[in-house]
């Protein structure tokens, strides 16, 4: 039963759009697929291979505007972005990748939470190719629905799924384990080590550059301070991942179903304002505490916390 | 041809000489033993063939192939392995997955790697503890995790750091049961030990550093009556060579 789960969920998916919801509920429901394509992509890098990244919306920023820059300079369809980000986005996770992975543990993540910010700002001052903080907007949206919208980040983030899966069960997968358990060991039983981080960050940042080209597409307006945002992309792709659970294949996903309605439950109360902010920090810290492997990875400690355990 | 040469060694941290002007070979299918009281530099001797560190002066020299300059994972790749004095398990991995992580370095596929790994479980006693996560064995298995896991990585050449520290009596005849096995099969081996008994039973030789030079080298019985080494290591009394 639980190896057809995947197929049994996806297949819900498709045929989800045909009972008619309404606008809104596609939506969130883009939304959802959208952050877990990205919260599965960290979580090859960040939570098997162990190196945690706080800039990834320097991969989705890039992803971004490679589709809006071919929109807005060479008049080609943006949708051309989603293939042509894979090439771009690897070269430039190649080259951070160069730079950031000889640092280990929080000095990597200091570095690519700057790379996060470089980027935000080389955004808003190179007017010329990105128009700054005017942003990138598509006159004419692709479709007026969203049921093909929903499709395209479906048929991303089934892809996403069973290539982390793939992944996770080769070589590669066991490799990026070791070199997050310990690298020295790692290397000492003749894993190169850099290499392989290199890898992991090429997948992951291709896929989350993916679903930046999907969102200049779907949401047809991207500006620097949007697509590279610290808190409203990385650290939301990290607290996707953490309240999920990290490691885990199902983790990214639960994550964010829950970060994605709770984000929408906070936003409409109206008196909190911006401090809808502080509730998601609250979160985390009482995730952290109680559930330090998140929901997928705690799910036993969770059962029997709600007495039930079951027949078993 | 020495299988590893070890030539004019020497390693410097600051001011300090961790290993100084360091000279041995070890021929294939020997059993050579390390000792030296703490910090004489043995484990540094360790990482620098290991490639963990680069010598300060002198080379490594394995299978006629200066290594001084290579990466850790290319010399494994080579056929050198090592174990560890503190223990490093993977520790959010089953032990099986330990050894089919470094398994991996000489097969195609998963199923090759895993079968490889079943069967050096099976060879250092662990087939067993196979679903257990590696975190939650006891230091005597860990122990023997490392030497696991190093050895399927095929080596030819098998560097133990301190296999046998920590365990009891049972345990340790166990692993010295392990390593004659190994050695059965024809790989070298150089041995860091602290365990006279242990490491006068199984070398063939043993090399002594004190304060990061080597100040004697020789076959057990040598050693045991080496008074320079008596009073090194061994202490001053009469009866230490026993």
């Amino acid at each position: 039963m639980k190896r057809y789960l995947p197929f049994v969920i996806l297949t819900f998916l498709v045929l989800l759009p045909l009972a008619g919801l309404s606008t809104y509920a596609m939506h969130i429901l883009i939304l959802v697929i959208m952050w877990s394509v990205i919260g599965m992509a960290w979580n090859l890098l960040g939570g098997y291979c162990g190196q945690v990244s706080f800039g990834h919306a320097a991969f989705f920023g890039v992803g971004a505007y490679t589709s809006g820059i071919l929109y807005q300079k060479l008049g080609i369809s943006a949708w051309w972005g989603i293939p042509l980000s894979i090439i771009v986005v690897a070269a430039f996770a190649l080259v951070i990748g160069f730079i950031c992975l000889r640092l280990r543990g929080p000095f990597f993540a200091l570095a690519t939470l700057a790379v996060g910010v470089i980027l935000r700002v080389s955004a808003e001052n190179l007017t010329g190719l990105t128009q700054g903080d005017l942003g990138i907007m598509i006159r004419t949206r692709t479709w007026v629905g969203k049921t093909w919208y929903f499709y395209i980040i479906l048929a991303l983030a089934a892809v996403t799924f069973f290539l982390v899966r793939k992944t996770i069960d080769s070589k590669l997968g066991y490799y990026f384990v070791a070199i997050r358990e310990d690298q020295d060991a790692a290397e000492s039983l003749g894993i190169p080590a850099t290499l392989y981080k290199t890898i992991a960050l090429c997948i992951s940042g291709v896929l989350t550059g993916m679903a930046g080209a999907f969102y200049m597409n779907y949401m047809g307006y991207i500006d620097p301070k949007v697509v590279f945002a610290l808190h409203d992309i990385s650290i939301v792709t990290i607290m996707v991942v953490m309240v999920g659970g990290a490691a885990t294949y199902w983790g990214p996903i639960i994550g964010s179903v829950i970060m994605v309605l709770l984000a929408e439950l906070i936003r409409s109360i109206p008196v909190l304002g911006v401090a809808y902010q502080t509730l998601f920090g609250i979160l985390l810290i009482v995730i952290i505490i109680f559930l330090p492997n998140g929901i997928a990875g705690d799910w036993p400690k969770l059962k029997r916390l709600f007495g039930l355990r079951g027949a078993s | 041809m020495p299988l590893l040469s070890v030539m004019q060694l020497s390693r410097y941290f600051g001011g300090l000489a961790a290993l100084s002007d360091v000279t041995f070979d070890l021929h294939k299918g020997e059993i050579l033993g390390l000792i030296g009281p703490n910090g004489a530099g043995k484990t540094t001797l360790f990482n620098v063939i290991n490639g963990f560190h680069q010598p300060s002066k002198g080379k490594v020299v394995f299978k006629g192939k200066n290594i001084s300059r290579i990466r850790t994972h290319k010399i494994c790749a080579l056929g050198l392995a090592r174990t560890f004095q503190v223990v490093k398990p993977l520790r959010r991995m089953t032990v099986l997955d330990n050894v089919v992580a470094s398994a991996f370095l000489r097969a195609g596929n998963k199923a090759e790697a895993t079968r490889k790994a079943l069967e050096v479980l099976e060879f250092t006693g662990l087939r067993d503890d196979g679903d257990t996560l590696s975190k939650g064995l006891p230091l005597g298995k860990r122990k023997r995790l490392e030497i696991a896991r190093a050895l399927a990585t095929e080596p030819e050449l098998l560097l133990l750091d301190e296999s046998f520290a920590g365990l009891n009596p049972t345990e340790l005849n166990e692993s010295i049961g392990i390593v004659g096995r190994i050695k059965e099969r024809g790989i070298t081996m150089m041995v860091i030990e602290h365990h006279m008994k242990v490491i006068m039973s199984i070398s063939d030789r043993i090399i002594v550093l004190n304060y990061g030079e080597k100040i004697a080298e020789g076959t057990p019985g040598e050693i045991g009556h080496n008074p320079l080494v008596i009073t090194a290591y061994l202490g001053e009394t009469e009866n230490a060579s026993g």
